[in-house]
């Protein structure tokens, strides 16, 4: 099998600057196999460091197409993968030692399950990346291997249909590849999503830097306003909201993430209501409204960051989330309005000497 | 009690299944079993709606109304006076990357580059 470099290619895959229309109908037959490792090198590791960073979100991809992974001959499998390097790397690399192809779809540098869930990584671009590939050419067989979590996108009876490549689902995780791949079958355990507290962990920086300016802007504010136990507090809310209830999220009681947000944000609360309650120099109903400020805005803010957690889990359905809107969202309102109040009353009340 | 996950829109006709076993091989919460005849509902309520097992049955035997279980994406829709259901609004970026701090999209572990 040679290389043969279609003559006239605008080069857009080549650069891997804009595939945006990439193959489509721009292109005629870009025949180019491209070569891939299994090893992974200090900069490919610093790039997953920037995508759990989300720092440059859409910039982590690798150019679709076919791969060539080994010395892989005319009947050797074929792996489809996305064109997000994460996806692409831990594939490349859990197939370390096996001689194969890899086709990259263009799932526009969206990983595997979420390119799935649009339809990205679907049906189309899988049998229109096998007509640019020209795979029929290079592989004897008509076998697909796909990751298990392509599966909301792709079709199989209809890729059969279309292309003429049957579809096997492997595993979850492509690490698992090696043990599958001596039967081809994969055991209920490799069938599973899960959520282990490192998969959760992994998603606190992004949740960080998601709040991370309002959080910084609304703590300075308060520290001038209302001072530094106030700023803590923020700084707290917010905290627990995106740090501690991922990690926590199994631990804490009842299944709606809203809920368990409402919990852990009462119990971090509680210090800050105990600080205040026994505030100095406050005559008694100004140090219940301020002992009460933090219990009605800290588990407010908690419990609107858990609700928002649940996209980047994998398992909450589109019913349950919305159930959970309709359902809290207007007490979450309700808690964070009357503590703004409260608080401005407490302010307005200290500015005009009252207390 | 504060369980909101209860119901799903899945919904399985066991009369029509020929028993391929696709459905148990691409759910990723082990919702379908396999049986002697045909696939078994399992538990239902591990269903996260992501349609993988409808859209790979080849005898329609599954279905399932597919969305991401994103709140962020839902209520910006709802906020901007548009259908909760429509999937306008990505959760993430514009771009419509998915998952909570927008990197990627519902499943998590989809975030973790499968």
């Amino acid at each position: 099998m040679t290389d043969e470099t279609a003559p006239g290619n605008t080069g857009c895959c080549g650069g891997g600057q804009n595939t945006a229309n990439c193959g489509f109908d721009t292109q005629t037959g870009h025949r180019e196999i491209l070569s891939a490792t299994s090893t992974l090198t200090f900069a490919d590791r610093l790039d997953h460091f920037y995508a759990r960073w989300g720092v440059d979100r859409m910039g982590h991809r690798v150019d679709p197409g076919l791969y060539r992974l080994g010395e892989p001959t005319p009947d050797s499998p074929v792996f489809v993968s996305a064109n997000y390097t994460l996806s692409f790397d831990a594939l490349r690399s859990a197939l370390e030692g096996f001689d194969c192809y890899i086709l990259v779809l263009d799932t526009k540098g969206i990983n595997v399950w979420c390119a799935a869930g649009k339809g990205t990584f679907g049906t189309d671009e899988l049998v229109k990346r096998i007509e640019y590939t020209g795979l029929t050419g290079i592989v004897r067989h008509r076998k697909l291997i796909l990751p298990q979590l392509g599966a909301p996108g792709v079709s199989w009876p209809e890729v059969i249909r279309r292309s003429g490549f049957s579809v096997e689902y492997g595993p979850v995780r492509a690490e698992d590849l090696p043990e599958y791949l001596k039967t081809h079958t994969a055991t209920p355990a490799m069938r599973r999503v899960r959520f282990p507290v490192r998969d959760r962990a992994v998603l606190i920086p992004v949740e960080l830097v998601h709040v991370a300016l309002p959080a910084i802007v609304v703590a300075i504010v308060l520290y001038f306003l209302a001072g530094p136990v106030s700023s803590l507090a923020a700084v707290t809310a917010v905290v627990a909201g995106t740090v501690l209830f991922p990690l926590l999220l199994p631990y804490i009681p009842t299944r709606d993430f809203s809920m368990k947000g409402f919990i852990l944000g009462f119990v971090v609360s509680l210090p800050f209501a105990a600080w205040y309650a026994a505030g100095p120099g406050l005559p008694g109903w100004a140090g219940l409204l301020a002992a009460v400020t933090p219990l009605l805005l800290i588990p407010a803010v908690t419990a609107y960051l858990a609700l928002n957690f649940t996209g980047s889990t994998p398992f909450t359905s589109r019913t349950g989330v919305k159930k959970e809107i309709f359902r809290y969202v207007k007490p979450m309102t309700g808690m964070a309005v009357a503590g703004v109040l409260f608080g401005i009353l407490l302010g307005v009340s200290r500015l005009m000497g009252v207390i | 009690m504060f369980d909101s996950y209860v119901e799903t829109t899945l919904r399985y006709y066991p009369e029509r299944c020929i028993n391929c076993r696709r459905c148990t091989q691409v759910c990723p919460h082990g919702v379908f079993s396999e049986g002697p005849e045909r696939a078994v509902l399992r538990h239902p309520p591990d269903c996260m709606e992501c349609g993988a097992c409808a859209l790979n049955c080849p005898v329609q035997a599954i279905e399932v109304q597919s969305g991401v279980g994103c709140a962020w994406a839902m209520i910006s829709a709802a906020l901007r006076g548009k259908d909760m259901d429509s999937g306008e609004c990505g959760c993430g970026g514009d771009d419509g990357a998915c998952c909570g701090g927008g990197e990627e999209e519902e499943p998590s572990s989809c975030c973790e580059g499968n």
